[in-house]
Protein backbone atom coordinates (compact mmCIF):
# COMPACT_ATOMS: atom_id res chain seq x y z
CA UNK A 1 0.00 0.00 0.00
CA UNK A 2 1.39 3.42 -0.88
CA UNK A 3 1.59 6.21 1.64
CA UNK A 4 -1.21 8.12 -0.07
CA UNK A 5 -3.49 5.09 0.08
CA UNK A 6 -2.68 4.48 3.70
CA UNK A 7 -3.50 8.12 4.48
CA UNK A 8 -6.77 7.83 2.58
CA UNK A 9 -7.79 4.74 4.57
CA UNK A 10 -7.00 6.36 7.90
CA UNK A 11 -9.02 9.41 6.88
CA UNK A 12 -11.98 7.29 5.75
CA UNK A 13 -12.00 5.36 9.02
CA UNK A 14 -11.81 8.65 10.94
CA UNK A 15 -14.72 10.11 8.98
CA UNK A 16 -16.81 6.99 9.62
CA UNK A 17 -16.01 7.23 13.31
CA UNK A 18 -16.92 10.92 13.25
CA UNK A 19 -20.36 9.77 12.13
CA UNK A 20 -20.40 7.40 15.10
CA UNK A 21 -19.44 10.27 17.43
CA UNK A 22 -22.52 12.12 16.30
CA UNK A 23 -24.79 9.13 16.63
CA UNK A 24 -23.54 8.80 20.17
CA UNK A 25 -23.72 12.54 20.87
CA UNK A 26 -27.28 12.90 19.56
CA UNK A 27 -28.84 9.62 20.72
CA UNK A 28 -26.94 8.44 23.78
CA UNK A 29 -25.61 11.60 25.44
CA UNK A 30 -27.96 13.68 27.61
CA UNK A 31 -29.08 17.16 26.59
CA UNK A 32 -27.40 20.01 28.39
CA UNK A 33 -30.01 21.71 30.60
CA UNK A 34 -29.35 25.36 29.70
CA UNK A 35 -28.07 25.18 26.14
CA UNK A 36 -30.15 22.32 24.78
CA UNK A 37 -29.19 20.86 21.41
CA UNK A 38 -26.75 23.67 20.63
CA UNK A 39 -24.31 22.19 23.11
CA UNK A 40 -23.84 19.16 20.81
CA UNK A 41 -21.51 21.24 18.66
CA UNK A 42 -19.05 21.15 21.55
CA UNK A 43 -18.04 17.61 20.51
CA UNK A 44 -16.65 18.92 17.21
CA UNK A 45 -15.65 22.41 18.25
CA UNK A 46 -13.36 21.64 21.18
CA UNK A 47 -11.44 18.67 19.67
CA UNK A 48 -10.90 20.72 16.49
CA UNK A 49 -9.68 23.66 18.59
CA UNK A 50 -7.26 21.43 20.50
CA UNK A 51 -5.84 20.09 17.24
CA UNK A 52 -5.63 23.59 15.74
CA UNK A 53 -3.22 24.48 18.53
CA UNK A 54 -1.68 20.99 18.52
CA UNK A 55 -0.86 21.19 14.81
CA UNK A 56 0.91 24.52 15.38
CA UNK A 57 2.96 23.06 18.24
CA UNK A 58 3.97 19.99 16.19
CA UNK A 59 4.83 22.30 13.30
CA UNK A 60 7.09 24.31 15.62
CA UNK A 61 8.76 21.20 17.04
CA UNK A 62 9.38 19.95 13.50
CA UNK A 63 10.86 23.39 12.78
CA UNK A 64 13.32 23.19 15.70
CA UNK A 65 14.41 19.69 14.67
CA UNK A 66 14.72 20.77 11.05
CA UNK A 67 17.05 23.65 11.88
CA UNK A 68 19.45 21.20 13.50
CA UNK A 69 19.00 18.01 11.47
CA UNK A 70 18.22 19.52 8.03
CA UNK A 71 16.01 16.53 7.30
CA UNK A 72 13.57 17.30 4.44
CA UNK A 73 11.04 14.88 5.94
CA UNK A 74 10.54 17.29 8.84
CA UNK A 75 9.84 20.12 6.44
CA UNK A 76 7.29 18.05 4.54
CA UNK A 77 5.61 17.17 7.82
CA UNK A 78 5.53 20.85 8.88
CA UNK A 79 3.92 21.85 5.59
CA UNK A 80 1.30 19.09 5.91
CA UNK A 81 0.61 19.99 9.53
CA UNK A 82 0.12 23.65 8.60
CA UNK A 83 -2.45 22.85 5.93
CA UNK A 84 -4.37 20.46 8.17
CA UNK A 85 -4.18 23.03 11.00
CA UNK A 86 -5.73 25.61 8.69
CA UNK A 87 -8.63 23.24 7.97
CA UNK A 88 -9.16 22.60 11.68
CA UNK A 89 -9.02 26.32 12.44
CA UNK A 90 -11.70 26.80 9.79
CA UNK A 91 -13.84 24.14 11.52
CA UNK A 92 -13.46 25.96 14.84
CA UNK A 93 -14.31 29.29 13.27
CA UNK A 94 -17.44 27.94 11.58
CA UNK A 95 -18.81 25.82 14.41
CA UNK A 96 -18.19 28.62 16.95
CA UNK A 97 -20.58 31.15 15.37
CA UNK A 98 -23.16 28.38 14.78
CA UNK A 99 -23.22 27.84 18.53
CA UNK A 100 -22.88 31.54 19.33
CA UNK A 101 -26.02 32.60 17.45
CA UNK A 102 -28.56 30.70 19.62
CA UNK A 103 -26.59 31.00 22.88
CA UNK A 104 -25.12 34.52 22.74
CA UNK A 105 -27.56 35.92 20.19
CA UNK A 106 -24.76 36.93 17.87
CA UNK A 107 -22.63 35.14 15.28
CA UNK A 108 -19.45 36.91 16.11
CA UNK A 109 -18.17 39.08 18.91
CA UNK A 110 -14.74 40.64 19.25
CA UNK A 111 -14.04 38.59 22.28
CA UNK A 112 -10.45 37.63 23.13
CA UNK A 113 -10.94 33.94 22.57
CA UNK A 114 -12.55 34.35 19.16
CA UNK A 115 -10.07 36.98 18.13
CA UNK A 116 -7.13 34.84 19.14
CA UNK A 117 -8.45 31.82 17.22
CA UNK A 118 -8.90 34.04 14.20
CA UNK A 119 -5.30 35.18 14.56
CA UNK A 120 -4.14 31.60 14.85
CA UNK A 121 -5.92 31.02 11.56
CA UNK A 122 -4.09 33.99 10.05
CA UNK A 123 -0.84 32.69 11.48
CA UNK A 124 -1.37 29.51 9.45
CA UNK A 125 -2.33 31.49 6.35
CA UNK A 126 0.76 33.68 6.75
CA UNK A 127 2.93 30.60 7.14
CA UNK A 128 1.53 29.07 3.95
CA UNK A 129 1.84 32.37 2.05
CA UNK A 130 5.43 32.61 3.21
CA UNK A 131 6.13 29.15 1.81
CA UNK A 132 4.58 30.19 -1.48
CA UNK A 133 6.75 33.30 -1.70
CA UNK A 134 10.13 31.52 -1.60
CA UNK A 135 11.10 29.59 -4.74
CA UNK A 136 14.28 27.85 -3.65
CA UNK A 137 13.31 24.69 -1.65
CA UNK A 138 16.25 24.81 0.80
CA UNK A 139 15.65 28.44 1.65
CA UNK A 140 11.91 27.88 1.88
CA UNK A 141 12.32 25.05 4.38
CA UNK A 142 14.67 27.11 6.55
CA UNK A 143 12.51 30.23 6.52
CA UNK A 144 9.38 28.20 7.18
CA UNK A 145 11.07 26.48 10.12
CA UNK A 146 12.01 29.84 11.70
CA UNK A 147 8.46 31.13 11.31
CA UNK A 148 7.05 27.85 12.61
CA UNK A 149 9.16 27.97 15.77
CA UNK A 150 8.00 31.55 16.43
CA UNK A 151 4.41 30.44 15.84
CA UNK A 152 4.76 27.67 18.38
CA UNK A 153 5.98 30.13 21.00
CA UNK A 154 3.08 32.44 20.21
CA UNK A 155 0.47 29.79 21.11
CA UNK A 156 0.96 30.03 24.92
CA UNK A 157 0.70 33.84 24.69
CA UNK A 158 -2.54 33.60 22.78
CA UNK A 159 -3.75 31.19 25.42
CA UNK A 160 -2.59 33.41 28.28
CA UNK A 161 -4.23 36.55 26.93
CA UNK A 162 -7.54 34.65 26.98
CA UNK A 163 -7.36 34.31 30.75
CA UNK A 164 -6.63 38.01 31.21
CA UNK A 165 -9.10 39.49 28.79
CA UNK A 166 -12.75 39.91 29.81
CA UNK A 167 -14.45 37.20 27.78
CA UNK A 168 -17.89 35.94 26.85
CA UNK A 169 -16.49 32.59 25.84
CA UNK A 170 -17.07 29.71 28.28
CA UNK A 171 -14.01 29.05 30.39
CA UNK A 172 -12.27 25.75 29.70
CA UNK A 173 -14.15 22.92 31.38
CA UNK A 174 -11.85 20.05 30.49
CA UNK A 175 -8.31 21.39 30.17
CA UNK A 176 -8.13 23.27 33.45
CA UNK A 177 -6.12 22.89 36.65
CA UNK A 178 -8.91 21.20 38.61
CA UNK A 179 -10.75 18.05 37.53
CA UNK A 180 -13.00 18.23 34.43
CA UNK A 181 -16.47 19.44 35.41
CA UNK A 182 -18.42 17.45 32.86
CA UNK A 183 -20.85 14.59 33.51
CA UNK A 184 -19.40 11.16 32.76
CA UNK A 185 -21.32 10.32 29.56
CA UNK A 186 -20.58 13.73 28.05
CA UNK A 187 -16.90 13.38 28.90
CA UNK A 188 -16.82 9.91 27.32
CA UNK A 189 -18.40 11.20 24.10
CA UNK A 190 -15.99 14.07 24.06
CA UNK A 191 -12.94 11.85 24.60
CA UNK A 192 -14.17 9.57 21.82
CA UNK A 193 -14.43 12.61 19.55
CA UNK A 194 -10.95 13.79 20.53
CA UNK A 195 -9.61 10.37 19.55
CA UNK A 196 -11.43 10.58 16.20
CA UNK A 197 -10.01 14.02 15.51
CA UNK A 198 -6.53 12.74 16.31
CA UNK A 199 -7.04 10.00 13.76
CA UNK A 200 -8.36 12.54 11.27
CA UNK A 201 -5.27 14.67 11.78
CA UNK A 202 -2.97 11.67 11.24
CA UNK A 203 -4.88 10.61 8.11
CA UNK A 204 -4.93 14.06 6.52
CA UNK A 205 -1.28 14.77 7.34
CA UNK A 206 -0.23 11.41 5.86
CA UNK A 207 -2.07 12.17 2.64
CA UNK A 208 -0.66 15.66 2.39
CA UNK A 209 2.84 14.32 3.08
CA UNK A 210 2.41 11.86 0.21
CA UNK A 211 1.41 14.73 -2.09
CA UNK A 212 4.64 16.57 -1.22
CA UNK A 213 6.64 13.45 -2.05
CA UNK A 214 4.90 13.05 -5.41
CA UNK A 215 5.41 16.71 -6.24
CA UNK A 216 9.12 16.54 -5.43
CA UNK A 217 9.50 13.37 -7.48
CA UNK A 218 7.84 15.04 -10.44
CA UNK A 219 10.03 18.09 -10.14
CA UNK A 220 13.25 16.07 -10.13
CA UNK A 221 12.12 13.87 -13.06
CA UNK A 222 10.30 16.38 -15.23
CA UNK A 223 12.30 19.43 -14.18
CA UNK A 224 9.23 21.66 -14.36
CA UNK A 225 8.19 23.97 -11.58
CA UNK A 226 4.53 23.17 -11.21
CA UNK B 1 29.63 39.64 25.68
CA UNK B 2 31.34 43.05 25.52
CA UNK B 3 32.58 42.16 22.04
CA UNK B 4 29.05 41.16 20.98
CA UNK B 5 27.66 44.48 22.16
CA UNK B 6 30.51 46.42 20.54
CA UNK B 7 29.78 44.76 17.20
CA UNK B 8 26.05 45.32 17.62
CA UNK B 9 26.65 48.97 18.28
CA UNK B 10 28.78 49.22 15.12
CA UNK B 11 25.89 47.85 13.03
CA UNK B 12 23.33 50.07 14.76
CA UNK B 13 25.55 53.12 14.41
CA UNK B 14 25.98 52.46 10.67
CA UNK B 15 22.20 52.21 10.18
CA UNK B 16 21.42 55.26 12.27
CA UNK B 17 24.11 57.33 10.57
CA UNK B 18 22.71 56.34 7.19
CA UNK B 19 19.26 57.34 8.36
CA UNK B 20 20.44 60.58 9.90
CA UNK B 21 22.20 61.62 6.68
CA UNK B 22 19.22 61.03 4.39
CA UNK B 23 16.28 61.34 6.82
CA UNK B 24 13.83 60.19 4.12
CA UNK B 25 12.52 57.10 5.91
CA UNK B 26 12.18 58.64 9.34
CA UNK B 27 10.38 61.72 8.03
CA UNK B 28 8.08 59.55 5.92
CA UNK B 29 7.26 57.34 8.92
CA UNK B 30 6.57 60.36 11.15
CA UNK B 31 4.34 61.96 8.53
CA UNK B 32 2.60 58.62 8.08
CA UNK B 33 1.92 58.47 11.85
CA UNK B 34 0.48 62.00 11.75
CA UNK B 35 -1.72 61.08 8.78
CA UNK B 36 -3.06 57.95 10.48
CA UNK B 37 -3.97 60.07 13.50
CA UNK B 38 -5.76 62.48 11.20
CA UNK B 39 -7.64 59.71 9.42
CA UNK B 40 -8.83 58.41 12.78
CA UNK B 41 -10.28 61.80 13.53
CA UNK B 42 -12.52 61.57 10.46
CA UNK B 43 -13.32 57.93 11.03
CA UNK B 44 -15.29 58.41 14.23
CA UNK B 45 -18.35 60.21 15.46
CA UNK B 46 -17.26 62.36 18.45
CA UNK B 47 -20.85 62.77 19.63
CA UNK B 48 -21.38 58.99 19.81
CA UNK B 49 -18.08 57.67 21.16
CA UNK B 50 -16.07 59.56 23.78
CA UNK B 51 -12.49 60.21 22.69
CA UNK B 52 -11.13 58.71 25.88
CA UNK B 53 -12.72 55.34 25.06
CA UNK B 54 -11.16 55.27 21.63
CA UNK B 55 -7.83 56.87 22.55
CA UNK B 56 -5.80 53.73 23.43
CA UNK B 57 -6.82 52.04 20.19
CA UNK B 58 -5.96 55.10 18.11
CA UNK B 59 -2.57 55.40 19.78
CA UNK B 60 -1.61 51.76 19.29
CA UNK B 61 -2.88 51.29 15.77
CA UNK B 62 -0.88 54.37 14.77
CA UNK B 63 2.28 53.15 16.51
CA UNK B 64 2.16 49.62 15.11
CA UNK B 65 1.41 50.70 11.54
CA UNK B 66 4.20 53.28 11.60
CA UNK B 67 6.57 50.72 13.15
CA UNK B 68 5.87 48.23 10.37
CA UNK B 69 6.96 50.80 7.82
CA UNK B 70 10.21 51.17 9.72
CA UNK B 71 10.80 47.42 9.94
CA UNK B 72 10.56 46.92 6.20
CA UNK B 73 13.43 49.28 5.77
CA UNK B 74 15.90 47.46 8.05
CA UNK B 75 17.07 44.80 5.63
CA UNK B 76 15.76 46.32 2.43
CA UNK B 77 18.53 48.89 2.53
CA UNK B 78 21.13 46.11 2.75
CA UNK B 79 20.00 44.73 -0.61
CA UNK B 80 21.45 47.68 -2.49
CA UNK B 81 24.91 46.92 -3.88
CA UNK B 82 24.70 43.56 -2.10
CA UNK B 83 25.56 45.17 1.20
CA UNK B 84 24.05 42.19 3.03
CA UNK B 85 26.64 39.83 1.55
CA UNK B 86 29.28 42.32 2.63
CA UNK B 87 27.97 42.24 6.20
CA UNK B 88 27.83 38.45 6.19
CA UNK B 89 31.41 37.90 5.01
CA UNK B 90 32.73 40.38 7.56
CA UNK B 91 33.85 38.82 10.87
CA UNK B 92 30.59 39.83 12.46
CA UNK B 93 28.77 37.66 14.94
CA UNK B 94 25.24 36.87 13.70
CA UNK B 95 23.69 37.68 17.09
CA UNK B 96 25.45 41.04 17.02
CA UNK B 97 24.09 41.72 13.56
CA UNK B 98 20.59 41.02 14.86
CA UNK B 99 21.06 43.14 17.97
CA UNK B 100 22.48 45.97 15.89
CA UNK B 101 19.46 45.92 13.60
CA UNK B 102 17.18 45.67 16.64
CA UNK B 103 18.79 48.69 18.31
CA UNK B 104 18.56 50.75 15.11
CA UNK B 105 14.91 49.76 14.61
CA UNK B 106 14.08 50.56 18.23
CA UNK B 107 15.68 53.99 17.87
CA UNK B 108 13.79 54.56 14.66
CA UNK B 109 10.43 53.52 16.11
CA UNK B 110 11.13 55.52 19.30
CA UNK B 111 11.58 58.67 17.22
CA UNK B 112 8.31 58.03 15.38
CA UNK B 113 6.56 57.43 18.71
CA UNK B 114 8.09 60.57 20.17
CA UNK B 115 6.58 62.53 17.28
CA UNK B 116 3.29 60.63 17.36
CA UNK B 117 2.55 60.93 21.08
CA UNK B 118 2.48 64.79 21.29
CA UNK B 119 0.41 64.92 18.11
CA UNK B 120 -1.98 62.39 19.60
CA UNK B 121 -2.29 64.51 22.75
CA UNK B 122 -2.84 67.63 20.65
CA UNK B 123 -5.39 66.14 18.22
CA UNK B 124 -7.45 64.17 20.69
CA UNK B 125 -7.01 66.33 23.76
CA UNK B 126 -6.11 63.42 26.02
CA UNK B 127 -4.43 64.52 29.25
CA UNK B 128 -1.31 62.38 29.62
CA UNK B 129 0.93 64.50 31.84
CA UNK B 130 -0.08 62.85 35.10
CA UNK B 131 0.59 59.38 33.68
CA UNK B 132 3.50 60.19 31.39
CA UNK B 133 6.14 58.09 33.16
CA UNK B 134 4.10 54.84 33.33
CA UNK B 135 2.79 55.46 29.80
CA UNK B 136 6.31 55.73 28.42
CA UNK B 137 7.15 52.55 30.31
CA UNK B 138 4.22 50.68 28.75
CA UNK B 139 5.12 52.00 25.28
CA UNK B 140 8.73 50.87 25.74
CA UNK B 141 7.72 47.38 26.94
CA UNK B 142 5.29 46.78 24.09
CA UNK B 143 7.55 48.30 21.43
CA UNK B 144 10.53 46.14 22.40
CA UNK B 145 8.47 42.98 21.96
CA UNK B 146 7.03 43.63 18.55
CA UNK B 147 10.14 45.28 17.12
CA UNK B 148 12.16 42.20 18.21
CA UNK B 149 9.84 39.89 16.26
CA UNK B 150 9.57 42.36 13.39
CA UNK B 151 13.33 42.66 12.97
CA UNK B 152 13.65 38.88 12.70
CA UNK B 153 10.81 38.68 10.19
CA UNK B 154 12.12 41.53 8.06
CA UNK B 155 15.28 39.44 7.60
CA UNK B 156 13.08 36.46 6.68
CA UNK B 157 11.05 38.21 4.00
CA UNK B 158 13.74 40.35 2.44
CA UNK B 159 14.62 37.79 -0.20
CA UNK B 160 11.05 36.70 -0.93
CA UNK B 161 8.58 38.02 -3.45
CA UNK B 162 6.23 40.78 -2.23
CA UNK B 163 8.47 41.37 0.81
CA UNK B 164 6.59 44.44 2.12
CA UNK B 165 3.20 42.80 1.93
CA UNK B 166 4.38 39.49 3.31
CA UNK B 167 5.99 41.13 6.34
CA UNK B 168 2.69 42.69 7.37
CA UNK B 169 0.80 39.43 6.85
CA UNK B 170 3.13 37.29 8.94
CA UNK B 171 3.85 39.94 11.58
CA UNK B 172 0.33 41.05 12.50
CA UNK B 173 -0.68 37.82 14.29
CA UNK B 174 2.43 38.23 16.44
CA UNK B 175 1.42 41.77 17.35
CA UNK B 176 -1.82 40.63 18.96
CA UNK B 177 -0.57 39.72 22.47
CA UNK B 178 1.59 42.85 22.98
CA UNK B 179 -1.03 45.05 21.35
CA UNK B 180 -3.81 43.58 23.47
CA UNK B 181 -1.74 44.15 26.61
CA UNK B 182 -0.66 47.65 25.59
CA UNK B 183 -4.19 48.77 24.76
CA UNK B 184 -5.56 47.47 28.07
CA UNK B 185 -2.75 49.08 30.07
CA UNK B 186 -3.08 52.39 28.23
CA UNK B 187 -6.84 52.41 28.77
CA UNK B 188 -6.34 51.90 32.53
CA UNK B 189 -3.76 54.68 32.63
CA UNK B 190 -5.99 57.15 30.77
CA UNK B 191 -8.87 56.15 33.01
CA UNK B 192 -6.80 57.01 36.08
CA UNK B 193 -6.79 53.44 37.39
CA UNK B 194 -3.79 52.14 39.32
CA UNK B 195 -1.40 49.86 37.41
CA UNK B 196 -1.74 47.27 40.17
CA UNK B 197 -5.14 46.50 38.67
CA UNK B 198 -3.54 45.15 35.51
CA UNK B 199 -0.38 43.46 36.75
CA UNK B 200 -1.35 40.45 34.61
CA UNK B 201 -0.93 42.44 31.41
CA UNK B 202 2.39 43.87 32.56
CA UNK B 203 3.62 40.34 33.17
CA UNK B 204 2.33 39.31 29.75
CA UNK B 205 4.27 42.12 28.07
CA UNK B 206 7.43 41.39 30.04
CA UNK B 207 7.22 37.65 29.33
CA UNK B 208 6.63 38.34 25.64
CA UNK B 209 9.71 40.59 25.50
CA UNK B 210 11.94 38.05 27.23
CA UNK B 211 10.75 35.08 25.15
CA UNK B 212 10.81 36.76 21.76
CA UNK B 213 14.03 38.75 22.16
CA UNK B 214 15.84 35.53 23.18
CA UNK B 215 14.13 33.43 20.53
CA UNK B 216 14.86 35.92 17.74
CA UNK B 217 18.51 36.21 18.86
CA UNK B 218 18.85 32.44 18.53
CA UNK B 219 16.87 32.03 15.32
CA UNK B 220 18.35 34.96 13.44
CA UNK B 221 21.43 33.12 12.17
CA UNK B 222 19.19 30.63 10.37
CA UNK B 223 17.69 33.44 8.31
CA UNK B 224 20.99 34.70 6.90
CA UNK B 225 23.41 31.72 6.86
CA UNK B 226 23.35 29.05 4.20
Amino acid sequence: MTLAQRGRWITLVALALLGAVYVRALMFTPLERMQGAAQKIFYIHVPAAIWTEGAMILLGLAGILFLFLKDPRLDRFAEASAEVGTVFATIVLTTGPLWGKPIWGTWWTWDARLTSTLFLFFLYVGYLLMRGAVREPGLRARYAAVLGVCGMFLVPFIHLSVFLFPTLHPQPIILKPSAPSLPGTMLETWLFSLGVFTLLYVGLVTQRYAVSLLREARQTVGGDHA
Amino acid sequence: MVELLRQAWAVARKDLLLEFRTRTAIVSAAVFAALVLMVFNFGRDPTAVATIDLAPTILWVTFTFAAMLALNRAFQLELENQALEGLLVSPLNRTSLYWGKLIANLAFVAVVEAVGLPLFVLFFNVPVWHVLAPLVGVIALATLGFVAVGTLFSALVVRTRFAELLLVVILLPFLVPPLMGAVQLTARLFGGRPLSEVVGYLKLLAAYDIVFVSLASILFRFTVDE
